[in-house]
């Protein structure tokens, strides 16, 4: 399998506390990826030093073969390398089709205004937004937001999604509307990072899982390697948790 | 659409000759007058509007452009050659000076941006050999037919201004920069994630800023022929374009105007005739633009004047 993205000794720093510790780390075309770890593991962090929101204080970063540590976020998005925030950033007043035609516009080299129009519908249809592509994007409820996120992001035309808790706060069925869409996503041949919190998402969609822990890659593996590993188990999931995943795993 | 625009451009051409040739001077230097403030106007609504960046550097780029155009002609060369190149140079300082404060925010870039003008004064002031420094700089007085002539001229002229910014300011709304500038306005950091160069966007509209302010400086110094520092860098050439925008609906295209007039209307009804506190107020009038109407005054569709006061009517209290 080629690589994709591949991480190597990545750190980051915020002052003293090292919020990235030597990451190395390759993914490959196609791959569902999984990133779990608890609050503060430095999840967030990693997709912002990947998408140039940050600077790594070390390490390189090579994107389909080309480096890509120190670019600007708007050059790194123009490679194919998009992500969705876990707080939800609409431009509130723009329409929900202007939002993605925006997208479209910039990062996923539409030639012009109405052909980057045109691409937003498709991409509002297949995310089930359609009806409301001419309201304001403020009046979306939030998992409409979070959907307009991914339309965003698909947009972009990316090669790599980083899906930063898209299905935080949202209801079972939605997240099942949501676990739906990113499957159908992946199966257009993009690959996806999912960082989640929800650990039944994760054990659903991904085909593997690494574990974020202070900083640190504890496990890299298949959903059932992870939950197996003792050190998962100790740091992020609990022994209750492992003992039933276990039992689901090979019953 | 097309007939609404042939329509407007009819009815604009009309006004212009029927005030041209029928107005007496003092009507049409109000005129002249509308057309710079619709210039300075629309200039800052590029900047202040579209890309949502609050700047006070409208007054730098006037005196700037006002100086260029001044020595320029000082140095021999005819006006319809200075005026264009004064733009072009405050374009070009807008562009250094973007790249220098556009990445600041809010209220520190409205600092920043406001200082500029202090200094260019300043330096105006001490560079006396080429300025003429506090003393002032005298232009040559165009020979265009009596005093008829000149006011005629310098009405086209600033009329050509505002032409010019209105141009800049449709081709922005429509264009792909439009679009990066209305998603920087509303979220910059979404605006990079989605590809969008925001430096660039920022720094080339502020440069188109620069331009339009700068011509409408170097114009109005060729009509006033005489320009000094206090003048030409007074901070009510900054204020006075925003508090316009702010009339007639920040970010919109046709707001500048509608500012404009009902700017130079207060100004000239009102304002002559409390002298003493006309600054307050201006004042006054921002605040109240921000708080009740933060949409122009097309807001006011959204009060219904007569029940507003009928819920104010004493017999009317306390019945909720």
């Amino acid at each position: 399998m080629k690589s994709l993205l591949v991480l190597e000794g990545v750190s980051h720093r915020f002052g003293g506390v090292l919020a990235l510790d030597r990451i190395d780390l390759a993914l490959g075309e196609g791959e569902i990826v999984g990133l779990i770890g608890p609050n503060g593991a430095g999840k967030t962090t990693l997709v912002n030093v990947v998408s140039g929101v940050h600077r790594p204080s070390a390490g390189s970063i090579v994107f389909d073969g080309k480096r890509i540590d120190g670019l600007r976020p708007d050059r790194i998005a123009c490679q194919g390398l998009a992500r969705t925030f876990q707080i939800v950033q609409p431009f509130p007043r723009l329409s929900v089709a202007e939002n993605v035609a925006a997208a479209a516009l910039f990062a996923g080299a539409a030639g012009s205004i109405p052909e980057a129009r045109h691409a937003a519908l498709e991409h509002l249809e297949f995310c089930g937004l359609l009806p409301q592509a001419d309201k304001p994007a403020s009046s979306l409820t939030l998992a409409g937001r979070k959907r307009l996120e991914l339309a965003k992001s698909l947009a972009l035309r990316p090669k790599l999604l980083f899906l930063d808790e898209v299905n935080a706060g949202l209801n079972q069925s939605e997240v099942d509307h949501a676990l739906e869409l990113i499957r159908a996503i992946a199966k257009r041949g993009i690959t996806i990072v999912l960082i989640e919190h929800l650990m039944k998402v994760v054990m659903k969609a991904s085909t593997r899982v690494v574990v974020l822990h202070h900083g640190q890659l504890i496990a890299d593996g298949t959903p059932a390697q992870v939950v197996a590993d003792p050190q998962v188990v100790e740091a992020y999931l609990g022994r209750s948790y492992a003992a039933e995943q276990f039992a689901q795993v090979w019953a | 659409m097309n007939t609404r625009l042939i329509t407007g451009l009819l009815v604009a051409v009309a006004a212009v000759l029927a005030l041209m040739f029928t107005a007496d001077n003092y009507v049409l230097r109000l005129a002249t007058t509308v057309g710079m403030y619709a210039a300075l106007a629309w200039a800052w609504n590029l900047i202040g509007g579209y890309a949502g960046y609050p700047s006070f550097a409208t007054a730098a780029f006037f005196g700037l452009g006002a100086y260029a155009a001044g020595v320029f002609q000082s140095f021999g060369l005819p006006f319809a050659l200075a005026w264009p190149l004064a733009g072009l140079l405050v374009a070009a300082f807008a562009g250094m000076l973007g790249r220098a404060i556009l990445h600041l925010r809010g209220h520190y870039f409205a600092i920043a941006s406001l200082v500029i003008a202090d200094v260019l004064r300043e330096l105006t002031n001490v560079w006396t050999d080429v300025t003429g420094g506090g003393m002032g700089l005298n232009l040559p007085l165009l020979s265009l037919g009596g005093v008829d002539g000149q006011t005629q001229f310098y009405f086209l002229a600033m009329l050509l201004m505002a032409a010019l910014a209105l141009l800049i300011s449709w081709w922005v709304d429509r264009s792909r920069l439009g679009v990066a500038l209305r998603c920087i306005e509303q979220n910059e950091d979404a605006a990079q994630v989605i590809g969008i160069d925001t430096r660039s966007s920022k720094v080339a509209v502020f440069m188109l800023s620069g331009l339009v302010a700068g011509a409408t400086g170097a114009v109005y110094a060729s009509w006033v022929t005489y320009i000094d520092p206090t003048d030409v860098y007074d901070v009510s050439l900054s204020v006075k374009p925003i508090v316009m925008a702010l009339i007639g609906g920040v970010g919109t295209l046709m707001g500048p105007l509608v500012g404009a007039f009902v700017f130079l209307g207060l100004e000239e009804l009102l304002w002559r005739n409390v002298l003493e506190f006309h600054a307050g107020l201006l004042g006054l009038l921002v605040v109240a633009l921000v708080l009740f109407l933060p949409g122009g005054v097309r807001d006011l569709r959204r009060y219904n004047v007569w029940n507003g006061l009928i819920r104010l009517a004493p017999w009317k209290r306390r019945t909720t």
